[in-house]
């Protein structure tokens, strides 16, 4: 097991060299005057310039630069935002709790709707319920998570509250707090649901094809000949086996629910890391772009190796077997 | 590769010997009468050639029955902003008093082009270094499977907005943000079916016979992994598109006056609750021909019998 860990480990080190190059290197080819992106646009006397040359290391080669980089990352530091005066971690710590919270949320939609759509249709495999669910999934895919959520806003942020004369309706924006009229759980409700829409459609895919490739093995039709009924079939043998992919899906999808949270927060104006982001980019922020794509992407990358460890922990074949396909 | 047809033999039973010696059509003649059979992706293929028609005939109808997509006064905004879908203008009129239906058209052409050419772009790369890893094998094989790993590693989405961001908004390079991270699925599907086909006798013979390296390649080895390439590619037109519209909409992909689906959505953002056919026509586009790429994808993938996993 040990030896697990640190061969998986040792993997995570050259990709995370290598995803790091690769933004240190987006992040040197901004067009532009470094100097002059952390001054701003007024005039600086020189020596001020150089200071900035030299508290940047941009009169370094490189490569130097880039172990800077490293250094700086390591450390924490993410960058200093040019309008906020503030540093871009201190930013996105604020923000954290929200993004967090909101993805956890979604995670439990994904769990709860997911799993029982795909449930219900490799049970009711080939009818017309079956097919209903599927083509949903596959609608639910191709719909664009800001179009999804302005939906859902309009029917139960307007025509809801229209019809009912304001009896009934969910907050459209913003994360809750003294002055929302609604109690703060509500405020998750349709976000959550935007976010998990193409997570949720998926892990039905995933379930519906692991239940149905297990309910092919030897062990089932096992279980069938001792006389069980074919609901304890399914509760008691099927389902433990199928869960598995499923279950390492979902983990994952939490590192992919941080990414594609721009778009939903931005929607929602949540308050989140996504938001910050998308707010950035219309004010040409690049640190705070930059530093969040780089916090993300590494929180990411901690999740997926977690995952990859604690699976590995509960299913011996991962640890002896090759590495898993992908 | 002649096709023969077995449509006489239609109605009659075959045994098992029979309708294998029938069979001498194609893999692909084969797979098309598969995916006839298919609804959904019938329907879908009529929805694809139906865009692809609306967008490539544009330019001969559009601004004569509906007006045109980028024309902004304040008189046409004065008088014609936001109105209802009318049957002069079927989907109604955006903000600036522009047919949304002309808007939606044109918006198909940018859509169609950056699925298409995008994913072009990535497949190649993706082709290119997979059969060279698999091919070369060894240190070659190794540096292109960290290389995937890497960008595998990486947030799709995330890394378009990081890229674009430094790139600066455009068409090109959407082109390039897609390009450069859409490779790596196709990269290991053509690697590991080539390293299946590899070792089959015919590429043996094939070099006794004295075929080089890139004849070997392109001729014994590629057309035998082409089937799952052609169902990557076929889905991720469908991704690509998304991701356009995604990257349209956060403002770093199409720049206005240019129609696009998503910079469509995010304009009619803010009149969602009083106009909502601002936001719905442009959505529906979008969720249409994306389905229909992905439902064609599901229809060839059952069709081809090939292997992708989600």
């Amino acid at each position: 097991m040990l030896q697990y860990i640190i061969r998986r480990i040792l993997q995570f080190i050259p990709v995370f060299l290598g995803v790091t190059i690769i933004l240190f290197t987006l992040r040197a080819v901004i067009p532009g005057d470094p100097v002059r992106m952390i001054a701003g646009e007024r005039a600086i006397p020189e020596t001020t310039y150089q200071m900035i040359v030299q508290n940047n290391h941009l009169d370094q080669p490189i490569y130097t630069q880039y172990v800077y980089y490293l250094s700086d990352l390591l450390h924490g530091d993410l960058g200093h935002s040019y309008q906020k005066n503030r540093s871009v971690l201190d930013i996105f710590a604020e923000k954290l709790p929200y993004s967090a919270s909101l993805a956890l949320c979604a995670i439990l939609v994904e769990i709860i709707i997911g799993l029982l759509v795909g449930i219900i249709s490799a049970i009711k495999k080939y009818s017309f319920i079956d097919l209903l669910l599927t083509l949903s999934t596959s609608i639910l895919v191709s719909m664009p998570v800001f179009w999804l959520g302005m939906l859902l806003q309009t029917f139960f942020g307007v025509w809801l509250k229209g019809w009912t004369g304001g009896a009934l309706s969910l907050p459209v924006s913003g994360a809750g707090g003294p002055i929302s009229a609604y109690p703060p759980i509500l405020h998750y409700i349709l976000p959550a649901v935007t976010l998990a829409s193409v997570s949720l459609a998926f892990t039905a895919r995933i379930m519906r094809s692991q239940l149905l490739e297990v309910m092919n093995q030897d062990y089932i039709r096992t279980a069938f000949a001792k006389g069980l009924s074919k609901r304890a079939v399914i509760v008691k043998h099927a389902l433990k086996n199928a869960m598995i992919p499923v279950i390492t899906f979902i983990g994952i999808d939490f590192g992919t629910m941080l990414s594609s949270a721009i778009l939903t927060e931005s929607v929602f104006s949540w308050p989140g890391i996504g938001r910050e982001i998308f707010l950035a980019i219309g004010q040409r922020d690049w640190p705070i772009v930059m530093g969040g794509v780089v916090l993300i992407v590494i929180i990411v990358m901690i999740i997926n190796l977690i995952i990859d460890i604690s699976y590995a922990l509960f299913d011996p074949r991962i640890r002896y077997g090759k590495k898993k396909a992908e | 590769m002649l096709s023969v047809s077995i449509g006489k033999a239609k109605g009659q039973r075959l045994d098992k010997e029979g309708a294998k010696s029938a069979r001498t059509r194609t893999l692909w003649g084969d797979a098309l009468q598969r995916l006839k059979k298919n609804k959904l992706a019938v329907i879908s293929f009529v929805w694809v050639v139906l865009m692809i028609l609306l967008a490539l005939t544009a330019d001969l109808w559009v601004v004569r029955v509906l007006g045109d997509p980028s024309y902004v006064s304040t008189e046409v905004t004065a008088t014609m902003s936001r109105m209802p879908p009318t049957l002069a203008h079927p989907f109604g009129t955006d903000e600036l008093g522009r047919d949304i239906l002309a808007r939606v058209v044109y918006g198909a052409q940018v859509s169609l082009r950056v699925g298409v050419l995008a994913t072009l772009i990535a497949t190649t790369i993706g082709m290119i270094l997979g059969s060279l890893a698999a091919y070369f094998g060894r240190l070659f094989d190794a540096i292109i499977m960290r290389l995937t790993d890497i960008f595998m590693a990486v947030p799709y989405t995330l890394f378009a907005i990081a890229l674009l961001a430094v790139l600066g908004p455009s068409e090109r390079n959407i082109y390039i943000a897609i390009g450069c991270l859409g490779w790596t699925s196709v990269c290991r599907v053509v690697r590991s079916s080539i390293l299946q086909v590899k070792e089959n006798d015919y590429v043996a013979a094939a070099r006794a016979l004295g075929a080089g390296n890139l004849r070997i390649i392109l001729r014994h080895i590629l057309p035998n992994s082409m089937a799952s390439v052609v169902v990557y590619a076929t889905m991720s037109i469908g991704s690509a598109i998304m991701t356009e519209a995604a990257l349209s909409y956060l403002g770093l992909g199409i720049q206005p006056p240019t129609a696009s689906w998503g910079l469509m959505i995010s304009a009619g953002q803010s009149f969602l609750s009083v106009s909502p056919w601002l936001v719905i026509c442009p959505g529906i586009a979008i969720l249409g021909t994306v389905l229909a790429f992905t439902l064609m994808g599901d229809g060839l993938r059952d069709a081809l019998d090939v292997k992708v996993t989600d």
